[in-house]
């Protein structure tokens, strides 16, 4: 079988900062795979690399067994979408909903808009009567939906989510996140998530990679999350962090 | 001050914001007390917990109308109270540290500056005991090399740096009252505990009550003695945060139900079913 998503040392550099220094995964299809890390570990940057959106430095990215160049081309994002974290700046915000989900539809050419956008809409729970609002007429919960709507429309095979949920209220995102669940068994979707937070990567996810500076920790199922079964001190305070705050004496 | 009176008294407060499409009611009737005690306000956005503290800070947009049956910080009736004499507690006796710092630091004044200016705002100091104090304060925050971060700008720290600074600038003048709204929300996971260890250890060395103001139910409940509930801008629920597992409303229920937990394998999560009588 061969993997979704294969990266294989990849570097990434600005100027002279090394945000990723030799990062490798390998992504199974049908497989939802975490990253976790704090502010700076490079894991956004990985999913920002395979997208096409950072400047690969070397290394290789493979997709469903074919590998990547410099340029991504319209075949590569009919099979790979993204859904980003902020969802207040992802959404243009002078579109009506159906103008944003149009827009994937007429780049790659593709006919019965009328029904795949009310089809998209469904899908992610919103009635019709949301087709013509503005962004600022949703809450937050509402525009990740549209953002979920506009990368399924085009029917990929892999999302990619960075951080798709921490904007969010802990109620809306536990919708968020049975959404995202849905969907992917529904569609037999390939996740590759990113999220600052074990608890929800450890709900998501089956396997997972943890990430510091630019490096990968270690690699971990979820179920090593739960058992506490963990290698290195890095994740071990991740754990201890997630968990609460203890006082101390 | 008595030891059996309390530090703040809050009844009935009300916080709306007249617009062009009628009234907005942020906070709706909020009603709590508070020792020198560490007191947590929970709630989803929107629900009138950082309006709240705002108005106990007296920092409401003038639009706004605030009103209470009762706003008392040790006795002094809050809302009567000049804006001048209003401005002399705050930031002496009643102090506010906010979320992010990259936004709540002055981006053009340096760290060690700032905090020198709320000192000498509240207290005749010299300048050299003022910068003495700073760097005091800023050693008491657990910054390792004072001196030169005293000399920093804002931009040139890290967010758990920043928010330190911040913590240092609100706590050097010595306040009684500390609000902290979201202080930790903005920092990455391990750095937050840190941040609260020291927030936790100067606010008991030093006696002080403190509103701590967040969405997270779970972080106020292992850091406070008390959470108060809030939804749609009233309190729902009053309760010790080592009875948190024992909530009552239906909203604390499943506030605390629908975070993924790790260990805990639910699919799908159980989603919050809000009900109109709850806002009621």
């Amino acid at each position: 079988m061969t993997a979704a998503l294969v990266a294989d040392r990849v570097e990434v550099v600005f100027d002279q900062f090394r945000a990723l220094k030799g990062v490798s995964v390998a992504v199974q299809p049908g497989e939802s795979f975490g990253l976790v890390g704090e502010s700076g570990s490079g894991k956004s940057t990985l999913l920002r690399a395979i997208a096409g959106l950072a400047p690969v430095a070397s290394g290789s990215i493979t997709v469903n067994g074919k590998p990547l160049g410099r340029r991504r081309d319209k075949a590569f994002y009919r099979q790979v979408q993204m859904v980003f974290q902020d969802p207040y700046g992802s959404l243009h915000p002078r579109q009506t909903v159906d103008r944003l989900l149009q827009e994937p539809l007429a780049i790659h050419g593709i006919g019965d808009s009328e029904v795949r956008i009310r089809r998209a809409l469904e899908e992610v729970g919103l009635g019709s009567g949301f087709r013509f609002r503005y962004s600022h007429q949703l809450s937050g919960g509402q525009r990740q939906r549209v953002a979920i709507a506009r990368a399924l429309i085009l029917e990929p095979s892999i999302l990619l989510l960075d951080e798709p949920t921490s904007a969010l209220d802990a109620s809306v995102q536990a919708e968020v996140l049975n959404l995202l669940e849905q969907v992917r068994r529904d569609r037999k979707l390939t996740y590759l998530m990113v999220s600052h937070d074990l608890a929800v990567i450890n709900h998501m996810c089956e396997r997972l990679m943890v990430m510091q500076n630019g490096v990968a920790v270690e690699q971990l199922a979820a179920a090593d999350l739960v058992s506490h079964n963990v290698a290195q001190d890095y994740t071990k305070r991740l754990l201890k962090a997630s968990e609460g705050f203890v006082r101390a004496g | 001050m008595s030891v059996d009176k309390n530090l703040l008294e809050v009844e009935n407060l009300k916080v709306r914001f007249p617009t062009r499409t009628g009234v907005i009611e942020a906070v709706r009737g909020v009603s709590f007390s508070l020792g020198r005690e560490r007191l947590g306000i929970v709630g989803e956005s929107g629900s009138g917990k950082s309006q709240t503290g705002r108005a106990i800070m007296g920092l409401t947009d003038p639009r706004a109308e605030v009103t209470a049956d009762r706003l008392e910080f040790d006795g002094i009736d809050l809302r009567s109270l000049p804006a001048r004499e209003r401005r002399a507690l705050r930031g002496k006796r009643v102090a506010m540290i906010l979320q992010d710092p990259k936004y709540s630091l002055d981006p053009v004044i340096s760290i060690g500056r700032q905090i020198v200016e709320t000192l000498r705002t509240h207290e005749k100091v010299s300048r050299a005991e003022a910068r003495e104090r700073a760097l005091d304060m800023l050693a008491a925050v657990q910054i390792r090399d004072p001196k030169r971060v005293f000399d920093l700008y804002p931009h040139e720290v890290s967010g758990g740096m920043g928010q330190r600074a911040m913590i240092a600038m609100m706590l050097v003048a010595g306040p009684e009252l500390l609000i902290a709204d979201e202080p930790t929300s903005a920092l990455d996971v391990t750095v937050q505990l840190d941040v609260l260890a020291i927030l936790d250890r100067l606010v008991a060395d030093r006696g002080m009550g403190l509103i701590f103001i967040s969405h997270d139910l779970r972080l106020v409940s292992s850091f406070c003695d008390r959470v108060v509930v809030m939804y749609a801008g009233k309190v729902v629920e009053q309760l010790p945060a080592s009875e948190l597992a024992n909530a009552q409303h239906p909203y604390t229920q499943g506030l605390l139900d629908c975070m993924p937990k790790i260990g805990a394998d639910r699919h799908p999560l159980p989603v919050l079913a809000r009900k109109a009588e709850w806002a009621a």
